[in-house]
């Protein structure tokens, strides 16, 4: 059998074995950051990927400025100011859908099976791939606020005020993924899992105040409206850009991020250990 | 999360303790009996080997083993600890090649060693030592920066293989490990296989082939529908079932019916014609009988070109031990699968 040694070392196998290196088991923060750079390494790999992050804010902008900006606020310009910041938090919200369908993807394959076979922290996978995702989040966030700027968006609030309202609706997004990262562990296919997300997520940004004043709809409709957490995420980012910031707002919407990852971080974490 | 096994606790068990314990061991995919009531002991420090068909509930006791499923009833214990109660424990000790892609088909080699190594704690610069020094003993230098998804068959075997010993488990668990496989990578999987032993680790295999199992296992179990329906050595196993086929080619096809008439006044079983006139084969129970029946042959001045005595195969182990042919049970391969992506509770 000798003969067939050629294509690998036997020598160097053996005490490849022997070794008996066992290194103390990474903290929860080390592992998940392991994670997020699988995640940065797939994206350098493969960067098509990158394409919904660039592509459709840059559509979402400038379809909607020129469409409706004349109408609504007599110049695409002045429309601009208040539509941003919704168009921000739509788009990055519409964005976080494709969370679930990576997860999704990724689960298919077999490499899960050695990562839940590791002895790390549990959840670090998902914590990786959220936090790279976050990244994604930033990514789409910078396209939209450099073009806006290009296009004429003034904000009153300054880098600060622009910063701390990329951040909220950084922090809302890494909340709201753990919606997708369990329907992507739980549901089959992944035209059922956009399928869902897109139900879940059309009406919950459209029907909102990105783009109009809720006043002017029926009262029914703003009902819904006023509860939207998409609303009150746009109210506060628009505080918060325009040198206004709105405490109440900006301290829902963390309550609802909170509230979102402490439902759905265990619930995720459950159906991931349970994964067949 | 709580149970790390420090470094001082992995000490090489000794060679009397168990590495695998199961008993009665169930696992249901809806209607399904994947895995029916299963005992296993596997010693440490062995190769063992599950053996049987597609379907017969290898990968399920596997995965379960690995602490990816979670048993129905029954229960699992690996080096004494529990696979569900002390699921942690098991995880720092045990190791998984599955039969699909378990490394990251996007990364290259080398990123897929280093970030396994990171993982199991590894610095950034001992994890990138430690992935060179698995790719040269796999031989994978030269591939080390090409993505796993432009790997061979071969080469996907050994990255896989390397990213289950980046820390050297106790304990391996190798999920067909050659199915797909040309002989000369499954050659090279049996080396490893045999390294990884003497090294220490116990290795758990399952195969469809009883061939692999008879080179390389200690012990097997030949697992069906769920239940194992013999245990042992090799050669105990082979002596329920006989020693193979014996095939033997003539010179000259107009002595066959002479030759037919000697091989079975020797050996005692009835020779059976093949639908090349040249050949004749006969079922042995003795490999001894052979030399015997083959030296006859010759002094009669029957002239044999070619012979060999075949192992029997994994049919033959099953129609000896069930009375029937190991069949396909695609039913249950495709109840796994389903229960993969059950719909939402």
């Amino acid at each position: 059998m000798s003969t067939y040694s050629t294509s690998f070392d036997d020598q160097r196998l053996r005490s490849a074995l022997a070794t008996g290196e066992r290194p103390a088991r990474p903290s929860p923060l080390a592992s998940s950051l392991t994670f997020l750079w699988r995640a940065v390494l797939k994206i350098k790999h493969v960067p098509e990927q990158l394409f919904d992050v660039t592509a459709f804010p840059i559509m979402f902008l400038l379809m909607f400025t020129y469409l409706f900006g004349g109408a609504l606020a007599g110049s695409p310009r002045a429309y601009l100011q208040e539509v941003l910041p919704g168009i921000l938090v739509m788009t990055v919200t519409f964005i976080t859908m494709y969370t679930g369908l990576t997860i999704n993807r990724d689960i298919q394959k077999g490499v899960h099976d050695r990562f839940r076979t590791l002895p790390v922290w549990r959840p670090s996978p998902m914590v990786g791939a959220l936090l790279a995702d976050t990244l994604r989040y930033t990514m789409a966030s910078s396209v939209i606020l450099v073009l806006g700027l290009v296009l004429g968006f003034r904000p009153r609030g300054g880098v600060v005020g622009v910063l701390s309202a990329v951040a909220l609706l950084l922090v809302f997004c890494f909340a709201l993924s753990w919606i997708w990262t369990l329907l992507g562990i739980i549901m089959r296919s992944e035209n059922a899992l956009m399928g869902t997300a897109s139900m879940i997520l059309f009406p919950l940004t459209f029907v909102s105040n990105v783009f109009v004043s809720p006043q002017t709809m029926p009262g029914w409709l703003q009902a819904f409206v006023d509860v939207n957490p998409i609303t009150i995420l746009v109210s506060a980012a628009r505080g918060l850009m325009h040198g206004q910031p709105a405490a109440g707002d900006v301290m829902i919407v963390l309550l609802i991020s909170a509230g979102l990852t402490l439902v759905f971080a265990p619930l995720t974490m459950f159906r991931y250990g349970r994964k067949t | 999360m709580t149970d790390s096994t420090p470094p001082f606790l992995r000490a090489v068990p000794p060679p009397t303790a168990q590495a695998i314990v199961t008993e009665g061991l169930m696992k249901h995919f809806g209607s399904t009996r994947a895995v029916d009531g299963v005992d296993l002991e596997v010693p440490a420090g062995m190769i063992y080997s599950v053996l049987g068909p597609n379907g017969a509930g290898k990968t399920t006791v596997i995965r379960m083993l690995a602490t990816l499923l979670q048993p129905d009833a029954g229960q699992a214990r690996v080096f004494g600890h529990d696979v569900v109660g002390e699921a942690e424990a098991v995880r720092s000790r045990v190791s998984l090649t599955g039969q699909f892609a378990s490394v990251d088909e996007d990364l290259t080699g080398l990123e897929n060693l280093v970030l396994l190594a990171r993982l199991w704690g590894y610095s950034r610069k001992d994890a990138r030592r430690r992935a060179a020094e698995l790719l040269e003993a796999f031989s994978l230098e030269e591939a080390a920066d090409r993505q796993v998804k432009k790997y061979s068959g071969g080469m996907r075997r050994r990255i896989d293989i390397a990213a289950s010993i980046v820390v050297t488990p106790d304990l391996i668990f190798l999920d067909e490990p050659t199915t797909g496989l040309d002989p000369r990578s499954r050659n090279q999987v049996w080396e490893v296989v045999r390294a990884m032993v003497a090294e220490g680790t116990t290795v758990l295999l399952t195969t469809q082939y009883l061939d692999e199992a008879d080179q390389l296992a200690d012990r097997i179990a030949v697992l069906d529908h769920g239940k194992v329906i013999a245990e042992g050595t090799s050669s105990q196993l082979k002596a329920s079932v006989g020693s193979g086929a014996l095939h033997v080619r003539l010179m000259d096809p107009e002595q066959r019916s002479e030759a037919e008439g000697l091989l079975a006044s020797v050996l005692g079983v009835p020779v059976r014609l093949e639908s090349d006139p040249h050949a004749l084969s006969a079922r042995v129970t003795d490999a001894t009988d052979v030399a015997v029946a083959l030296d006859r042959l010759a002094r009669s001045n029957v002239t044999v070109t070619n012979f060999s005595l075949g192992q029997p195969t994994l049919d033959e182990v099953f129609l000896a031990l069930t009375g029937r042919p190991a069949e396909d049970q695609t039913v249950e391969q495709e109840a796994a699968p389903d229960e993969r992506a059950e719909p939402a509770v």
